[in-house]
């Protein structure tokens, strides 16, 4: 009877199998494809060795992203730990409020930023009105990492939360009760307990910074090219670059992947990892 | 403390909102411009309504995310109930492994393979064109499936595995087991899955930009405003849908609360 | 829970119908009886740059609305941000469409790569108001191709209240130090690298990588007097005087200037670049005839005018050129008088390989 029901439930998991065989497994091996060969089909290493080209588009694209991601982390942090102090449906209300701007176009929510950031925007209006000389807010490398941190603090304070309000209140109590102080508690208790929660924030927020191409656009000025621009440009000359924009996304790809894995390996065990909410 | 909590609280949603202020603020600009505020008018709210381009878009999101959000909930749940009923570790992290793909892989990376895999494809069957309603419906499904399939697994964990074996020793056919014992256990986290899906398909710009063809959803047409100008009613537009969402969540939070003091009440009684 | 998630999906469901049945009120156009309804119930497929046809915003005419009630043919617009976007498109065939609205250059690249239908102009009934001089151009010299929609030039939009009026009527003016991060330039490779060009005397269709080092060279050395490069943002930083000089499309000063009257505009004397943007039909196109249709309707006069209009271009049309009522009528800086015509070169087709080495030239200036 058992052995019944188990092979009924495994059948039905093999629509998506068969999905994420061609949606997901195809598609990357189609584009490593490309990334090895010319225009032709024959097969080169040419694309691959571009990327000395572009080594300052990665270079600058993981140290924006990485900034980013470690000002998310230390902004989303407090807001998570903060928002497990209030009251329960307060808090439910707080999450709905953090995550409601998802909901809106986040093309339009960027532009918004540089009506806050212009010479002429809000800010320096405001400073211009106290005295102050404006400030260069917009086309710097400030304005892109703040893009970022902006866009994706949602998806760092989500999951940290959601790790943070079911820790088991007996157990800092405990540390207290042995003599912790706050700070000691804190690196003990609480940011092991909260770690895969910080994990996936981490990669939720530091992947869409990485490969971003519309923030960098619009908040630097076009004046630099992140890595997602560079493809991004190249896939829009046309299809006979479709080889080169296959290999800088393959090199992306490992990239990220191999961040991940640094990061997991000094997160240690993480098997709910990446679940959210 | 707790004043220094409200505190931080409010300034970190300040921060998220001072942009959607701004964006509010603008769509009832009198002048045709987001930079400069010249007057209060409700004309783009009118004007709205005559803009064909921007709605056509608007409805072609409503329909991918709606769509999308319901197929990978159904497919998503299925999958999972069947993941956990697999045997084989091995199998069990192969697949867990390729549906982290989506999730971990940048969504420029994600675009650009499924462009390749949909226009290699359609010249092999010698399509006039490979991509549209149908590529970005599929595109919007992988990458919703992960988050669905992610929101129901510890839902699954939860539930006490003898509980179905339970309703089948009683007569159940699977189905019915599966339709009334393990459903309603993982109800809250198919939700969960479906809000989910249906929010990221709605954001989504970058997959959507590879894979629509001509089907160009809301983010595309505002993204391609660009020989031109964004106009406050890409704004106007914004705000509405903002409103709209706003009073649901207001709404959806009140019916959960007070679905949660009902069942606090029943379990008092008892 | 579940009753939530029924009533979002209602409420979108609801939304989404309520959207696709909502008002705009016809114009009299008095066409009916002038184009048939043969072809009623099927689909065109048009690809156009963004904000390139009147929409019916602002009480304009909505072009597209108009003829799908006059004909019955449904009309699917959608929006392209650059020639080489459109192309990319195309060319991967993940897209086909029955129209599209290319320039110049781009147009000689899709004959050669024969990616167009000939269009039979003289089943066109409303061909004949194209101005002769837009006819027979390099691009496709016996209009089998194309059929010109809006023709403008590159000029140069400057505020005085930042740059004062005494300012050089010269491409130098990007690279002048005292206007250090209050200069604009183009965020498009083919244009961004013109300007470069202009000040260097150089050929814009040159087939020497010298001459487009040279230019690279020289954008490279404008990087620090720039503030950004931009495409639509110019409006924005321009009307609120966060740029004081920007290179730009004379059509779109006049739309500028109207939100900020500060703004001024002149054509360098080096010389500047001219573009014709035409209607092409593609050669995956599946409704050639609906096409054809369509392509005779936005020649009318009444749609040729309200589009002028709307975009604010110079038009090849006669009947919109000659119309006193036209809003752009006689305008100087659309149709400026014969002795105020800048001297004008076209973008041409340039040979693959100079091509791919400029479009990657542009990587190496945005990374330098």
């Amino acid at each position: 009877m058992k052995n019944k029901t188990s092979f009924g439930s495994r059948i039905i998991a093999a629509p998506y199998i068969v999905w994420s065989a061609i949606f997901i497994i195809v598609p990357l091996l189609i584009m490593i494809y490309f990334a090895l060969t010319d225009q032709n089909g024959v097969f080169t290493i040419a694309n691959i060795a571009q990327i000395g080209k572009y080594k300052k588009a990665f270079g600058i694209s993981i140290l924006y992203a990485a900034i980013a991601t470690v000002i998310t982390l230390l902004l989303a942090y407090p807001m998570a730990y903060f928002m497990t102090k209030i009251k329960i449906s307060s808090q439910r209300m707080i999450l709905l409020i953090v995550m409601l701007p998802m909901w809106m176009n986040f093309l339009i929510r960027t532009y918004s930023w540089i009506t806050i950031l212009a010479n002429t925007g809000l800010i320096n209006t405001f400073l211009g009105k106290l005295g102050i000389a404006p400030l260069r807010l917009i086309n710097t490398p400030g304005a892109v990492i703040l893009g970022m941190v902006y866009d994706f603090i949602p998806y760092m304070i989500l999951p940290i939360y959601s790790v943070m309000s079911k820790l088991d209140k007996s157990l800092l109590e405990a540390a207290e009760d042995l003599g912790s102080n706050s700070f000691s508690k804190f690196r003990r208790v609480i940011l092991p307990l909260t770690r895969s929660g910080i994990i996936s924030g981490i990669t939720m927020v530091f992947v869409p910074s990485v490969s971003t191409f519309y923030i960098s656009q619009k908040l630097g000025g076009n004046k630099t090219m992140l890595i997602g621009d560079a493809i991004e440009y190249l896939y829009n000359l046309g299809p006979s670059y479709y080889n080169v924009a296959s290999a800088l996304s393959l090199i992306l790809m490992l990239m990220i992947l191999i961040c991940l894995a640094i990061m997991n390996k000094f997160s240690g065990d993480d098997e709910d990892g990446g679940v959210i909410l | 403390m707790k004043i220094l909590s409200r505190l931080y609280i409010s300034l970190i949603l300040f921060f998220l909102y001072a942009p959607v202020a701004v964006m509010i603020i603008f769509s009832f600009n009198s002048a045709r411009s987001v930079w400069r505020f010249a007057g209060f008018s409700l004309d783009w709210y009118t004007g709205l309504f005559s803009d064909t381009a921007m709605l056509t878009a608007l409805q072609h999101t409503l329909i991918i995310a709606v769509l999308s959000a319901i197929i990978s909930t159904v497919l998503g749940t299925a999958a999972a109930v069947g993941i956990m009923a697999l045997r084989k570790k091995i199998t069990k992290s192969i697949v867990m492994t390729t549906t982290n793909i989506p999730m971990m892989n940048a969504d420029i990376v994600t675009g650009i393979s499924l462009m390749l895999l949909f226009i290699f494809f359609g010249k092999i069957i010698g399509a006039r064109e490979s991509l549209g309603f149908v590529t970005v419906l599929i595109a919007h499904i992988t990458f919703n499936l992960p988050y669905v399939i992610l929101s129901v697994i510890p839902k699954l964990k939860q539930t006490d595995s003898h509980l179905p074996e339970a309703a089948l020793d009683l007569g159940c056919t699977p189905l019915q087991a599966f339709f009334k014992v393990v459903l309603p256990s993982i109800s809250t986290g198919i939700a969960t899955g479906f809000i989910m899906a249906f929010t990221l398909s709605l954001d989504d710009f970058v997959i959507s930009y590879f894979t629509c063809g001509h089907y160009q959803t809301l983010p595309i047409v505002i993204f391609n405003m660009t020989k031109k100008s964004v106009t406050p009613d890409a704004y106007a537009l914004s705000t509405i849908i903002f409103v709209v969402v706003f009073v649901l969540l207001i709404f959806y939070n009140m019916l959960q609360n007070k679905g949660e003091s009902k069942n606090n009440k029943k379990f008092k009684e008892v | 829970m579940k009753k939530s998630l029924a009533v979002i999906t209602v409420i979108t469901i609801i939304i989404t119908l309520f959207l696709s049945g909502c008002g705009y009120e016809y114009v009299e156009l008095n066409l009916e009886g002038t184009y048939h309804k043969n072809l009623a119930g099927t689909d065109l497929y048009v690809y156009n740059w963004g904000e390139y046809i009147s929409d019916g915003a602002d009480e304009s005419i909505d072009v597209n609305k108009e003829f799908e009630k006059l004909t019955g043919i449904k009309v699917h617009y959608s929006n392209f941000e650059s020639n080489e976007t459109m192309y990319s498109q195309i060319k991967s065939g993940g897209v086909s469409y029955d129209i599209i609205i290319p320039s110049d250059y781009m147009i000689q690249r899709l004959i050669k790569e024969d990616m167009l239908k000939k269009i039979d102009t003289s089943s066109l009934v409303n061909y004949h108001y194209i101005a002769d001089e837009y006819k027979g151009l390099y691009f496709d010299e016996k209009d089998e191709y194309s059929v010109p929609y809006n023709v403008g030039m590159v000029g140069i939009i400057y505020n005085p209240t930042l740059t004062g009026d005494d300012i050089d009527h010269s491409w130098n003016v990007l690279w002048d130090k005292q206007y250090k991060d209050m200069v604009l330039n183009f965020n498009n490779p083919r244009d961004a690298f013109m300007t470069a060009q202009m000040k260097l005397g150089l050929d814009l269709n040159s087939e020497k990588k010298s001459d487009w080092d040279k230019a690279a060279k020289l954008l490279i050395e404008g990087k620090k007097n720039l503030q950004s490069y931009v495409m639509d943002e110019v409006y924005g930083k321009m009307e609120t005087g966060e740029a004081a000089i920007s290179p730009y499309y004379a059509g779109d000063y006049l739309t500028m200037v109207e939100n900020n009257p500060d703004l001024e505009f002149f054509y360098p004397e080096e010389g500047t670049n001219i573009f014709v943007d035409s209607i092409c039909i593609p050669s995956s196109a599946q409704n050639y005839e609906a096409a054809l249709m369509y392509i005779d309707f936005l020649l009318e006069p009444q749609i040729a005018c309200a589009n002028a209009e709307y975009i604010g271009y110079a038009s090849p049309h006669t009947d919109v050129i000659n119309n006193e009522e036209y809003y752009y009528y006689q305008n100087e800086i659309l149709y400026p008088d014969e002795k105020d015509i800048p001297k004008v070169q076209y973008y041409h087709n340039i040979k693959d390989e100079i091509r791919s080495y400029y479009e990657t030239l542009w990587i190496d200036i945005k990374l330098f």
